[in-house]
């Protein structure tokens, strides 16, 4: 069913491309005007601004609308073909039509996405860690995926505005964040020596994806995911969650879904922003414990007494492999599979009557299976047998079936690129919204509103919209601050299931902001590296100071 | 800084009339006197010496460095190096504990300071040289503090003045059970330091110490690791700035042209050969006869041409790695990439030119930064890089099977291949149980290859040096490949010569 989404919101500002917070006393009045119009739709006259004449435009396709709601008509007016391209001039005055069979990544779609819903001024105070534009905003890499698939790199922007209109402009289908260079991207030809442009601190990141766990999982495999394997995402969140905050003192930790299978984690401490690629390998080394490709057959080996992070994890992991692996995954009901564990376990003897046994109940669960480890070593199916060995070993199947597999090249290198929180996944529709770690196990990936969804929902929420309430720009308006006399706006994504993701987003980027104002670091000690590493990359050039 | 043998006005003195170089004078006279047989050569020196010592101190000391990275690409154990190195050592770079008696001692240990003050000058060049330089200057560091003599270790250690926390005696009683854990079960750890995590990477990254909030427990054992950072750190710092310096060298042309001819004879063992066009048939080589040449793939490539033709898909790195190995062996880019289309056949031809065609170029220089198409992409991987970069992870196929696979794993794939002999089968286990999978894999190479091997030193005259051990696939797979066509290169010259004899008579 064609939504069309509620006209009334192309405020001129948005036009321009221009940041509600960067002309909030002429949006403010605009607004208002909207609003009244909004109010009284007869009052076409009333509006005393120049932007009159476009206002009429709009307003008459607004009735037009109402007129001859989801007609097919609308088809006939604005087929999809017809619109090769969106411009940012004029396109807003056709209503967005949504046909069930669009692809997510449609430039309509997109576009309406970008100068609606996606929070721009968060994401700049998230990246640049204060109010006003810096370097590590003004110099940090873009990296555009374009609706052609062609891919632009190096793109950087001294203000959010800047690359809010970029993207209106580009209406890229994603797009992906990089490190912080030492001169602006953009410049980085015009250097004597191509070594002279280098990274110079990027958010320490972590990527999980659920094709990694393949060949453990049972219920789905490659792209697909269920909420039955997602809890390997929860897992591998909790334990990578509380190895970066109680043992490297890592805070600002954010956690993001990324559309489709999988989740990234941008750890935004300055100290670890600030990292070199060698300590970036030494905390992805800490980290990763499942090791070996398809051949190399046991793939945990952790040598005895387990390191406090492993038996940490172990204890957090424990009780998700007796619900979610094996009464959920049941990963060795299948005999094929069961060998897989035999392979695992030490001891020969006892190996061989385990393998009786299970021959001769073929389909026995995996819950009974484990249980049987313990039975048949207890009764004595192997004189040799080593208590500890096998204890042991069971922990390393635990580990194996549960233990986070993380693409450890991602966060080897400070330039590497990842795709930015809030960005559409063009497979699904589904928006990378950032996950609450403390409620994580809330998390449902497959109740993430779709891209289609949210824009769906706006006008749903014009329909029984209260009165006096109007659409402002994007979700990272500055209407915050209500002005006297007159009903606090309401932003398109909080007419959303947007909202609380947004929300949080917003949280976190406060706090981190509230860290970063004090110049100081984790554990309240002031970070001397900053001062000189200034002073060694600009060599004098006046750096705004936060 | 050195003795003039032409009447010239003497540095040191323009010095003294030059404003801006008064800053250098007085360390001039300062004397530097070496109290420990380690050096952490965080003062560079000031008194004179020859041109002739000059050369000949780097010459010394670059022939340790060379033989300690040969060392490191042939896979050798610490304890190996050393037994290796130790004659070297002691003929070119002594250096004798204050034990000793030796008169020689202040000598030796300016030598040993002056020339790694003259080679940080030479290889602070360029990006690329500076990291070797360390990395062999901190493993030859780290040779000598191990064996250094426990007391003077201790003293030296003292001298540094390393802001070390210790652990208090209440905080290790709360944490002793991690402590414990963490350092390895060992009991008899009497003292921790906490510094920030940051200067231990190795140490975090092996998880050999308790990290709590950003601070890492080190046990005293783990000193080394501790040392060794700072040394890297403070060298690696040092080259940086050294390199900032280096264009006011170029005026002197003395230094220059010794310091630039040390540099380009540290030479790489990186396989070159083949990358500039090759003397192999190469028309035998295009995307249709891979499969049949395969039999000449050293057995990470074979795995990588098996998956490839079972599964029709390689993942990131198996891709790169095969990639590189084939342009090694003189594949055009075109066959290249008409190889790959054809190899991933379950995927669409949209598809394939949107994700894959890319890197196949980009891994031929093709397309890519500046840098990369003058570069024409990058080098084939050798089995250094394979051995010690990116381990293969769930569902990649890349790597070196002697390395990553289990040892039942890489016993059946060696079967597969046609390897059954119960013996040779013993010792790559027995390799592959010491980690020499270099000499595993060149074992391997002798058996396939026994015949032709005799038939080549005896009729070819092949000798130690084109049957060196096996460090490159590339070098496997040129040598395998000669090695069977020569007998098909005879068989085929064979009639043609006798002809021509007959038609001669």
């Amino acid at each position: 069913m064609p939504h069309p989404v509620s006209p009334e919101v192309s405020t001129p500002e948005q036009e321009d491309g221009g940041l509600p917070d960067a002309s909030e006393n002429e949006e403010g009045q605009q607004g208002d005007e909207v609003a009244s119009a909004g109010e009284d739709q007869m009052d076409i006259e009333s509006p005393p601004m120049p932007v009159v004449v476009k206002e009429e435009v709009r307003l008459d396709d607004m009735f037009d609308d109402d007129d001859d709601d989801d007609d097919d008509d609308e088809y006939g007016e604005f087929p999809e073909s017809s619109v090769p391209e969106i411009k940012p001039e004029g396109a807003q005055d056709a209503p967005i039509v949504t046909a069930p069979s669009a692809r997510y990544s449609d430039p309509e779609i997109m576009y309406a996405f970008y100068q609606r819903l996606f929070p721009f001024r968060y994401l700049f105070q998230w990246l640049n860690h204060s109010p006003s534009p810096t370097n590590d905003f003004g110099h940090r890499e873009f990296a555009f995926t374009l609706q052609n698939d062609a891919y632009l790199r190096y793109q950087a922007f001294p203000t959010a505005d800047l690359l809010r209109k970029e993207i209106l402009r580009l209406n890229p289908s994603r797009f992906e964040i990089g490190p912080v260079y030492n001169t602006n991207p953009r410049d980085r030809k015009t250097l004597r020596k191509a070594s002279h442009f280098r990274p110079v601190a990027k958010e320490l990141v972590f990527d999980i994806d659920l094709t990694d766990y393949d060949e453990i999982r049972t219920c789905c495999d490659k792209a697909n995911i269920c909420r039955k394997c997602w809890t390997f995402v929860t897992m591998a969140i909790k334990v990578v969650d509380a190895a970066l905050r109680d043992d490297f003192g890592f805070q600002h930790i954010l956690w993001v879904y990324s559309g489709r299978r999988g989740a990234h984690a941008w750890v935004c401490d300055k100290r670890a922003r600030e990292m070199d690629d060698p300590k970036r390998k030494a905390i992805a080394g800490y980290l990763e414990v499942v090791k070996g490709g398809a051949q190399s057959g046991k793939k945990v080996n952790v040598k005895r007494p387990l390191h406090p992070h492993l038996s940490r994890s172990l204890d957090i992991l424990k009780d998700h492999f007796q619900s979610d692996i094996l009464e959920v995954q049941d990963p060795w009901r299948d005999p094929t599979r069961s060998d897989r564990l035999l392979h695992l376990l030490p001891d020969r003897a006892l190996n061989d009557s385990l393998r009786k046994k299970w021959d001769s109940s073929p389909l026995r669960p995996s819950t009974s299976k484990w249980a049987d480890i313990d039975a048949l070593a207890k009764a004595g199916a192997s004189r040799s047998l080593d208590a500890k060995a096998l204890l042991e070993a069971k922990q390393d199947v635990v580990l194996e079936y549960t233990y986070p597999r993380l693409d450890v090249e991602v966060s080897k290198k400070l330039i590497h690129l990842l795709k930015s929180p809030f960005v559409v996944h063009p497979g699904t529709g589904r928006v990378c919204v950032p996950i609450d770690p403390r409620r994580l196990e809330e998390f449902d990936p497959l109740s993430v509103p779709t891209v289609t969804e949210l824009l769906g929902e706006i006008d749903q929420w014009g329909a029984v919209g209260t009165n006096g309430e109007v659409a402002a720009g994007d979700a990272g308006g500055g209407g915050e601050e209500s002005k006297a006399g007159v009903a606090r706006r309401v932003q398109d994504y909080e007419k959303t299931r947007l909202k609380p993701f947004v929300d949080y987003f917003k949280g976190f980027v406060v706090g981190l902001m509230r860290d970063e104002k004090g110049g100081v670091g984790v554990d309240g000690r002031k970070i001397k590296r900053e001062k000189t590493e200034e002073e060694e990359d600009n060599g004098g050039e006046d750096r705004m100071e936060f | 800084m050195f003795r003039q043998e032409i009447p010239r006005i003497d540095s040191k003195r323009r010095a003294n009339f030059d404003p801006k170089r008064r800053q250098f004078a007085p360390e001039a006279h300062t004397l530097v006197e070496y109290p420990h047989r380690l050096n952490l050569y965080d003062s560079p020196p000031t008194s004179e010496i020859t041109l002739e010592q000059f050369e000949q101190w780097a010459i010394d000391r670059l022939r340790i460095l060379a033989e300690l990275e040969t060392c490191s690409f042939r896979n050798k154990t610490q304890t190996e190096t050393i037994t290796h190195l130790e004659p070297l050592l002691r003929k070119y770079l002594p250096l004798s504990s204050n034990s000793s008696s030796s008169s020689a001692r202040p000598a030796e240990r300016q030598k040993d300071h002056y020339s790694h003050f003259i080679l940080r000058l030479a290889f602070s060049r360029t990006e690329d040289l500076r990291r070797r330089f360390a990395k062999l200057e901190t493993s030859l560091f780290r040779m000598r503090f191990m064996q250094d003599d426990s007391r003077e270790r201790a003293s030296f250690v003292e001298s540094l003045n390393l802001e070390w926390e210790a652990v208090g005696e209440e905080e290790r009683a709360v944490l002793a059970k991690e402590l414990i854990a963490a350092g390895g079960g060992y009991r008899e750890d009497a003292r921790w330091f906490k510094v920030e995590w940051e200067r231990v990477p190795e140490l975090v990254e092996s998880r050999r110490v308790f990290l709590k909030g950003g601070k890492a427990y080190v046990p005293v054992r783990e000193q080394l690791s501790l040392v060794v950072a700072e040394f890297s750190s403070q060298l690696e710092r040092g080259l940086e700035l050294t390199s900032r310096a280096l264009p006011r060298l170029d005026e002197d042309d003395r230094l220059t042209p010794i310091l630039n001819h040390l540099s380009t004879h540290f030479s790489t063992p990186a396989f070159a050969s083949s990358t500039s066009s090759d003397a192999l048939a190469s028309s035998a080589i295009s995307a249709a006869t891979i499969p049949a040449i395969a039999q000449h793939f050293p057995l990470c490539m074979k795995h990588l041409q098996t998956t490839l033709a079972t599964t029709h898909h390689l993942k990131h790195f198996g891709r790169l790695q095969y990639t590189l190995f084939l342009k090694g062996i003189g594949l055009s880019l075109d066959d290249a990439i008409q190889f790959w289309r054809q190899s991933f056949s379950s995927i669409t031809d949209d598809r394939f030119n949107k994700d894959y065609r890319y890197n196949v170029r980009h891994a031929y220089g093709d397309v890519g930064g500046d840098a990369n198409r003058r570069g024409r992409g990058y080098s084939p991987f050798s089995c250094q890089k394979i051995l010690i970069e990116h381990h293969p992870n769930t569902g990649d196929a890349h790597g070196c099977p002697y390395r990553h696979f289990s040892v039942d794993n890489l016993t059946s794939l060696l079967q597969a291949t046609g390897v059954t002999d119960r013996d040779v089968l013993k010792e790559v286990r027995e390799d592959v149980g010491k980690s020499r999978y270099h000499i595993a894999c060149n074992k391997v190479f002798e058996h396939t290859h026994k015949a032709e091997i005799k038939r080549a030193k005896d009729e070819e005259g092949w000798g130690a040096a084109e049957l060196d051990t096996i460090v490159h696939p590339n070098t496997y797979f040129k040598r395998s490949y000669l090695l069977k066509n020569f007998g098909q290169a005879k068989a085929e010259e064979g009639p043609g010569d006798a002809m021509e004899i007959e038609g001669g008579n």
